[in-house]
């Protein structure tokens, strides 16, 4: 059953991509959306299986690389952490995959399409059913092939292509210290497997190890290590840039891929490696540092964006560095249960998302937009569903509320509650964080689907916007339709918005006496910092009322604020925009990031490539060596055009004359003695 | 025929050879048949080879010795788990290049299939050879076949390119000739076998090392005599390329495993720092240069020149999983890089050129070599699940057990060979189909289909399962540790022993 879970997506994969032209569109999506239903359901019952009765199993399917002491085995391993895992990633796939079916109704790649999908699925279910650090690795390089070849679907847009590239790139950058870690591991405990990594985990805790020219505490110098492959798949601070061009890709994708799975991989594996986590407090700091920066750092980037669809990628990374900040600060439980409870809302706001774009006419510019709800009731109230979830909307007193309102106020309760040098700082940024999550959400909304339609006054646009940059740009081509052509999307892509909704609303209420509170012993089975036992305790019941109802009022507050701009006053936003303040400028281009990526990087190494290769390699190297000689040789025999004809003939000859002279002398030499 | 099949494999082209100058005379239908059976047939024995190899022994194995050239020189051959594989790569790769022939070469088709085939004897012959002089014959005289294929069916600066690769590689074969007669002299015999338990005084050593390192660093080759591989890939034809990148390279690498380091083990452990920083140098340095290239095949070359770099790297670091790595990281990288040079070779067959900036959009039309063209490149970036992976990660974990500065820099080479290999596939496959040229270029053929779909799934199944590989060398290379471990203990007694008389 557990290989079925992982293979069934591999083989529908192949299927439609080895076979997809001589079975059609049609047959392809129907066996990989099938395979991965089938996967789904599976994943349910394992679900069941690891949590709630406690079984855990690892599954052997293969010797992979065998070396001496290194022996890593193909395995499958599921026990509760995985578990959660399965039902997310084959839950929004299945859901994603059905979308699709509808989305990319049009376009002529559909078998290519659903066959990367179930590819990635493959992949992302070989990284969460890993046994050990080096199937982890494979897992997680596969994702992101799978979100390289996703991006770059589209292949003919240049903007596509660079956003594949970037992301891949950035991606490795991050797994350039997951690989560093991973020789780390070895290196200290001898395998890569989990289990007997974590046990011997705690008898390094004042070990150092040499790095480089330093000694450093090895448990820090490994988690950091391994934080940064984390940090790169879930575009943490400072690794985030290819996440906002990622929705260059289909947006299905972006749903699955940049929201609800891919990207949460980081937290996974900062909570698998829990048990070394717990023994590195340096670490942990670090973790929840680099967390609460980027909660709020992408929040106040998501202020001012116009695309429907980077709003809630840089939302997406805010909301990964809530989980990190749960997880620096030992509430792991808090982190897996944000990460779960995210994957509904956010797949359900990427897909809502993708039926109003679907509606518009590939249209992204929120400018343009405005007025829709009357078009489109059914996307609005699931846009609804879906931002009520995520600002976490709830009754603070009674504990009643939708997703996030459980999942996101135990991450800043645990901080408030967290004793960690870093804990403060986090629980501010995320407060502050909670509040313009809320403004750029309802903006968001706002912008999309009351006010006036904004779809056809391009001049007025132009006008206010002169600035027109790159990205401005990108969408320039697309027209908008007039009103009264924008529709309602077909029910195939309707009926996964509606089962997520059902998670947005439900997932929070009915696990978080799982995830969080006391039956969580129960539910993970020591699956989290086991060994440690002290990233486990149950969340405390009371907090002081402030901290109760701090986010409340934040999300109340970002929302009066963006119904002030957008509704009360439209004219506001623009002004804002055409005086184009120091501050609005920061944020609107990213706090700069890709310019000085750009600058530092990317410009410097094609540069530096051309110098090495012109005068290294050319003017150096060659130039002393035989391009000299040659030169000499010239000099010396002046007239020596002819040796442009038989020149090649006359090196062998002279080299096969040395080997028979070679061979008759040792001859001779060998009869004399 | 167990007991010479090692003889009957290194000179059954040979074979080959004397029919298409005979029976096949004129008709280059007929030499290409004759080719492509003789090349199957060296296939079918490698693996004939293989599957009765015993993997659990450091011996060599199928020892043939005979009397040669009077005393201690004897015609020698075996095999061990480090030489085994290249038997198999050698005669794996082959029938690929000739089928890749097939139909861009029709000129001298003969005198063609004749080269390829007196190559395949001479680089069968270097690795299966157990005498110093027999091996430097064939390592020698496989380079005259490889002039005349670069110099006569290659392209337009094929002088130069030729020429620049006999500079080369002159300079390394005569410091490598002065070496192996010192060591006839000294030793009294250029068996191998002998050789490797024979203890050369400590300061020989560091000369012979530097003598043989002369030969073995341009032929991998390293930074900084790398210069004549981009310009001999450039010119070569395609199956000229994929020998080149798949076989030749991986000489200088067998050279080292099976001479530098297990006969001057004191020299190497003087020279592994050396070793260390010319190549993260190489992997580094050409990564960088692989970026800026503006034709396909240099930017292949370029990246063949980073990936040896883990190879000489993997080699050096004298542990279980570096030499593991480092063998399988060569064999890997043959498949690998012969792929993309196939796969080169396929749209300049239709083209004629290899710029990068003449084609785009490929895709368009040719869905099916896209496919194939992004597999191998990501092969070549070292994606786990394919063949690239499994090399370059135990290079470089082999490289933090014995260094972890080695290790770090090694590791920023991945970064950039994402880069390099994704900007390329970007330039040339992604992208509207624009250039006018290309609107009527067609996808693969049924031949192109039988040459790159086999290597699709080589690739797949050596980073899946490497096992098989690893069972072949683990034996040969652990034992190669501890011999090198107990030379070492040796010379150190000595030195003892000598201060104390002191």
């Amino acid at each position: 059953m557990y290989s079925a879970i992982v293979f069934l997506p591999i083989i529908a994969s192949a299927i439609a991509g080895l076979l997809g032209r001589f079975i059609g569109a049609r047959a392809s999506e129907l066996i990989t959306t099938g395979a991965l239903f089938v996967s789904a359901a599976l994943s349910v019952m394992a679900f069941y299986d690891v949590t709630m009765l406690g079984h855990s199993h690892t599954v052997q399917i293969m010797p992979w690389i065998y070396s001496g002491d290194l022996r890593v085995d193909w395995t499958i391993r599921v026990d509760a952490l995985t578990g959660v895992m399965l039902v997310v990633v084959t839950g929004v796939s299945s859901l994603v995959h059905l979308y699709s079916i509808g989305y990319m109704a049009e376009d002529p790649h559909r078998p290519r399409f659903f066959s990367y999908l179930s590819f990635f699925t493959f992949a992302m279910l070989a990284l969460v059913t890993a046994n050990n650090f080096l199937q982890m690795f494979f897992g997680w390089e596969g994702v992101g092939v799978a979100s390289y070849l996703l991006i770059g679907f589209w292949y003919k847009k240049p903007e596509a292509n660079a956003a594949a590239i970037k992301a891949f790139i950035v991606n490795r950058v991050g797994d350039f210290g997951f690989a560093l870690g991973i020789f780390g591991v070895f290196a200290v405990f001898g395998t890569l497997d989990f289990d007997a990594v974590f046990k011997a985990a705690p008898s390094m805790v004042g070990h150092t190890m040499h790095f480089g020219s330093w000694d450093i505490d090895t448990l820090t110098l490994l988690c950091l290590l391994l934080f940064v492959g984390a940090m790169g798949k879930s575009a943490q601070l400072g690794l985030h840039t290819w996440l906002p061009d990622a929705m260059e890709g289909p947006t299905p994708v972006s749903a699955l891929i940049h929201a609800a799975t891919m990207v949460t991989a980081g937290v996974f594996l900062v909570c698998r490696c829990s048990p070394m986590f717990e023994h590195a407090p340096v670490a942990l700091e670090f973790v929840t540092f680099i967390g609460a920066s980027t909660a709020f750092f992408a929040a106040s980037v998501g202020l001012f964006q116009n695309d429907i669809k980077r709003v809630i990628a840089y939302s997406t990374c805010s909301q990964l560095g809530y989980m990190f900040v749960a997880a620096g600060v030992s509430a792991y439980g808090g982190a897996m249960f944000h990460l779960f409870t995210h994957a509904f809302f956010k797949a359900l706001l990427f897909l809502s998302a993708g039926s109003v774009i679907h509606a518009m006419h590939h249209e992204q510019d929120m400018r343009k937009m405005g007025g829709l709800w009357k078009q489109i009731p059914f996307t609005w109230t699931m846009m609804l569903i879906g931002n009520l979830a995520l600002t976490g909307v709830g009754i603070p007193l009674l504990g009643v509320g939708l997703a996030g309102f459980y999942s996101k106020d135990a991450i800043i309760n645990s901080a408030y509650a967290s004793h960690a040098p870093m804990a403060g700082y986090a629980f501010v940024l995320t407060l502050v964080a909670a509040g313009m999550t809320s403004f750029y959400s309802w903006r968001q909304f706002l912008m999309t689907f009351h006010g006036r339609y904004r779809g056809l006054d391009h001049q007025e646009l132009s006008h206010s916007d002169s600035h027109s940059d790159a990205e401005d740009d990108d969408h320039g081509d697309h027209h908008a339709p007039a009103l009264s052509e924008v529709h309602e999307s077909p029910l195939v892509m309707l009926v996964p918005l509606g089962a997520l909704a059902l998670g947005a609303v439900f997932a929070g209420m009915a696990f978080t006496h799982y995830f969080l509170g006391e039956g969580s012993l129960n539910f993970w089975h020591g699956a989290l910092g086991a060994i440690a036992g002290n990233g486990l305790k149950p969340m405390p019941e009371e907090f002081p009322l402030w901290v109760e109802f701090a986010p409340f009022v934040l999300t109340i507050a970002g929302f009066l604020v963006a119904w002030y701009y957008y509704i009360l006053n439209p004219d506001l936003p623009r002004q804002m925009a055409a005086k184009r303040g120091l501050l609005y400028l920061f944020l609107y281009n990213k706090w700069y990031f890709d310019e000085v990526y750009d600058f530092l990087f990317v410009q410097p190494a094609q540069k530096i490539g051309r110098f090495l290769w012109k005068r290294g390699d050319g003017t150096v190297i060659d130039g002393l060596g035989p391009d000299g000689i040659a030169a000499r040789v010239l000099d010396a025999t002046r007239g020596a055009v002819r040796l442009q004809t038989g020149y090649v003939y006359h090196y062998a000859f002279a080299m096969l004359i040395g080997v028979v002279a070679l061979v008759t002398w040792f001859m001779v030499a060998g009869a004399t003695p | 025929m167990m007991n010479h099949i090692l003889s009957i494999i290194t000179f059954l082209p040979l074979v080959g050879v004397a029919a298409i100058l005979t029976i096949a005379r004129g008709s280059d239908s007929n030499a290409r048949w004759i080719a492509l059976f003789v090349t199957i047939a060296e296939l079918v024995l490698s693996l004939v080879l293989w599957f009765n190899f015993d993997g659990s022994t450091a011996a060599f194995q199928f020892v043939e010795s005979a009397d040669w050239l009077g005393p201690g020189i004897g015609y020698r051959m075996g095999v061990d788990g480090i030489s085994m594989l290249f038997v198999v790569l050698t005669a794996g790769l082959m029938p690929f290049c000739i089928l890749a022939s097939w139909e861009s070469i029709d000129e001298r088709v003969g005198e063609y299939m004749v080269a390829f085939l007196a190559l395949e004897t001479m680089m069968i012959g270097v690795f299966t050879s157990l005498d110093l002089i027999l091996f430097y014959i064939f390592f020698e005289a496989g380079l005259i076949p490889m002039y005349l294929i670069i110099g006569v069916w290659g392209g337009k600066r094929r002088i130069y390119a030729s020429y620049k690769f006999f500079l080369y590689t002159l300079l390394g074969s005569v410091l490598m000739l002065l070496a192996i007669l010192y060591m006839y002299f000294q030793a009294g015999t250029t068996d191998i076998v002998t050789l490797l338990h024979f203890h050369f005084d400590p300061w020989a050593q560091r000369f012979l090392w530097l003598a043989f390192f002369a030969s073995f660093a341009v032929k991998m080759p390293m930074w900084p005599v790398h210069t004549w591989l981009p310009d001999a890939h450039v010119e070569a034809p395609t199956a000229g390329s994929v020998i080149l990148a798949g076989i030749l390279l991986k000489m200088g690498g067998y050279g080292f495993l099976r001479f530098s380091i297990p006969m001057f083990a004191s020299a190497s452990e003087v020279f592994t720092p050396l070793v260390f920083v010319l190549s993260i140098v190489a992997i580094i340095y050409t990564s960088l240069v692989a970026l800026a290239q503006e034709d396909i095949k240099k930017l292949i070359a370029y990246s063949s020149v980073a990936h040896m770099g883990f190879v000489t790297m993997g080699l050096f670091t004298l542990t279980q999983q570096g030499l593991d790595g480092g063998i399988f990281q060569m064999l890997s990288h043959g498949v690998v890089s012969g792929a993309l040079f196939l796969c080169v070779g396929v749209i300049y067959d239709r083209m004629h050129t290899r710029e990068i900036t003449a084609y785009g959009g490929l895709v368009n039309r040719m869905p099916m070599y896209a496919a194939c063209f992004m597999i191998f490149t990501l092969a070549n970036v070292g994606l786990p699940g394919t063949g690239g992976f499994v090399g370059e990660f135990m290079t470089m974990l082999g490289a933090f057990l014995a260094n972890t500065w080695v290790a770090i820099f090694a590791a920023t080479g991945v970064i950039l060979s994402a880069a390099y290999a994704l900007y390329l596939y970007r330039r040339v496959v992604f992208g509207d189909l624009v250039k006018p040229a290309l609107q009527t270029i067609q996808d693969l053929s049924k031949r192109e289909v039988a040459i790159l779909a086999p290597l699709v799934v080589i690739t797949i199944a050596m980073g899946v399962y490497p096992k098989p590989v690893f069972d072949v060398t683990s034996a040969s290379v652990a034992n190669l540790i501890t011999e090198h471990k107990a030379a070492l203990a040796v010379e150190g007694a000595r030195k003892l022993a000598q201060e104390s008389v002191k």
